[in-house]
């Protein structure tokens, strides 16, 4: 799988409240709608101008707080190719495997990487190209690799359970 | 080579020998939802399984936004209603009954030894009791309930040693605040929390609730004390399942250790717009608030509601500020009435709310507005959280929130009179 894309670039603890406000939490269910929100308390003009495929660059412990999945998928159905971070809260990175949505974890990425530079990032080989060069990142523990690549925990399990296709 | 208490629980259900940074497939004992039972619902019948796993495992608490506060929240609550209904499950807590992490607790659900998942970051609070209790995801709680499965990291453990005795209104939420103030907010990422030393022995249930709740804000998987005979005294009429008390081994490999002496503690502060922007109170002291809210699932037990009316008792509420108070649950909120304490809120001129987490997460019930500033006893204080990205809000204990709704300024609770 490969992704290219313009960075969004962010700082360190982005919070999933930021990312998907608990308001819009029990109410807010389709797609679009969850799309529109998107980032909406940190950056408000990212659900307007993000493009398939762009990436959300960030530092530390991206998606820190709630259990709630909405901060991966909001992101994911706005089109978002990949979160590349220096870290992930453990919820946000469970979050983003069950629900299909490529992460990079790079330290360096967030001083390499320039706010609105394209970035390509190849998953099968583990590099992510930007315009400083290349950073090479660890492939996910194989036993989540199945998850991402059945494209999220729900078709995974389907598949593991024997049922046909979605 | 002896195993943390998260090695032991892990390696117990997993049925193998594990360690630290291995992943295994595990059962849990308990699947907790709370509000987002009907979202899960969906993805459980996108599964296209019909059934769950097993009924009595679920624990379903109506507690987010109760009563619903507009169609679309009774829409989802009738959804959840008549999902248990459909499935068979026991282990329903309408919107009478409590914060599910204190309704978990009084109803005998968590126990030593158990393993508890729950949709929902502050499922570490059990560890108080000595479970192994994490939080997780919507799609992977439709797992669960589908497969009775899921996977787990096995977590490197760091000790939090806490020493000495507490000071006259300092609290087990000014000891969490200082340590995540000091580790930050990713310090214990992806790890346990074990929380040990002579001031957590002779800590309540109560306060070693709010460490354990307050682990995820450092980035922990779980936090934990080890079970005593204060647990099982606890537990005894709560429950009659049997349990199993599991503690780490001496020789066990922690990742770290931290020191505190309690006893050389003040009342902390986390500042917006992190739980980890911590500061002595002396710091922040003088800061004007709109408004004050006591309770959540971190402070809103009995003995954090006798703390702040032995503050509030005989005195009132500044002008201009609103405190609001939410009781954990509907056991704490009547003992808190037949204690007086109710009484002693109501004359101060709070106002006291249903249990429920309230506006913690910003769904409804005291939401601010621009500009203004709350000072909370619940655990977040992100940008937003409470419905407004404009607004402030401040975290302290319990006394640090009492003392400030009488001030109307951010006040340090030891700078009280108490009138009796």
């Amino acid at each position: 799988m490969k992704v290219k894309g313009k960075v969004f670039k962010y700082g360190h603890d982005v919070n999933t409240d930021v990312i998907f406000p608990g308001k819009y939490t029990y109410t807010v269910k389709d797609p679009k709608e969850m799309a529109a929100h998107a980032l909406e308390d940190l950056d408000p003009e990212f659900a307007s101008t993000v493009r398939p495929g762009d990436v959300v660059l960030a530092g530390r412990n991206f998606g820190c707080g709630s259990s709630r999945e909405q901060a991966a998928t909001c992101l994911k159905f706005a089109g978002v190719g990949a979160v590349v971070a220096g870290s992930f809260s453990r919820l946000f990175f469970r979050n983003a495997i069950n629900a299909g949505l490529p992460l990079v974890q790079s330290a360096q990425a967030l001083e390499w990487i320039e706010a609105g530079e394209e970035v390509q990032i190849d998953f099968e080989e583990g590099v992510l190209t930007c315009a400083k060069g290349t950073i090479e990142f660890p492939p996910l523990p194989p036993e989540i690799v199945g998850i991402m690549e059945a494209g999220g925990l729900v078709p995974y399990t389907r598949r593991q359970l024997g049922l046909a296709e979605e | 080579m002896g195993k943390t208490f998260a090695e032991k629980i892990l390696s117990q259900k997993a049925n193998r020998d594990v360690s630290a940074g291995e992943i295994v497939s595990i059962s849990p004992d308990v699947a907790l939802s709370h509000d987002n039972t009907a979202a899960i619902s969906d993805h459980f019948r996108k599964i296209g399984v019909q059934k769950v796993f097993d009924p009595s495992k679920l624990v379903v608490v109506l507690d987010h936004c109760v009563p619903a506060a507009d169609e679309k929240y009774a829409r989802n609550h009738k959804v959840i209603r008549e999902f248990v209904a459909e499935q068979g499950i026991e282990n329903f807590h309408d919107l009478n009954t409590g914060v599910c992490h204190q309704v978990l607790p009084e109803k005998g659900h968590a126990l030593p030894g158990r393993l508890i998942l729950g949709s929902d970051s502050h499922t570490t609070s059990y560890g108080a009791f000595g479970a192994f209790a994490a939080g997780i995801g919507r799609t992977e709680m439709a797992v669960i309930w589908a497969t009775g499965q899921i996977w787990l990291r096995v977590p490197e453990t760091f000790r939090v040693r806490a020493d000495g005795d507490f000071p006259e209104m300092v609290t087990p939420k000014d000891l969490i605040l200082k340590v995540i103030g000091d580790i930050g907010a990713d310090g214990g990422l992806y790890r346990a929390a074990e929380y040990c030393g002579s001031a957590v022995e002779a800590m309540s249930i109560s306060g070693r609730m709010v460490l354990c709740n307050m682990a995820v804000e450092m980035g922990c998987k779980i936090g934990y004390v080890e079970p005593d005979a204060k647990t099982e005294t606890w537990l005894q009429g709560r429950s009659t399942a049997e349990y199993e008390m599991v503690s780490s081994d001496d020789d066990a490999t922690f990742s770290e250790e931290r020191a505190y002496d309690v006893g050389a503690l003040g009342p902390q502060i986390a500042r917006p717009h992190t739980v980890d922007n911590v500061c002595p109170v002396e710091e922040v002291a003088g800061t004007p608030i709109n408004q004050a809210l006591l309770g959540t699932c971190t402070n809103g037990r009995l003995e954090d509601l006798r703390l702040a009316a032995a503050i509030l008792r005989g005195n009132k509420v500044a002008g201009g500020t609103r405190l609001l108070v939410f009781p954990a649950s509907m056991n704490v909120y009547l003992n808190a009435l037949r204690e007086g304490l109710i009484e002693t809120f109501v004359e101060a001129g709070a106002v006291v709310m249903n249990p429920g987490c309230g506006p913690c997460l910003g769904a409804h019930e005291g939401a601010l507005a621009p500009g203004e500033t709350c000072i909370s006893t619940s655990n977040r204080n992100f940008k937003g959280r409470m419905g407004c990205r404009e607004a402030e809000v401040f975290l302290g204990s319990p006394a640090t929130v009492a003392a400030s709704a009488l001030a109307g300024v951010i006040a340090d609770p030891r700078t009280v009179e108490i009138s009796q």
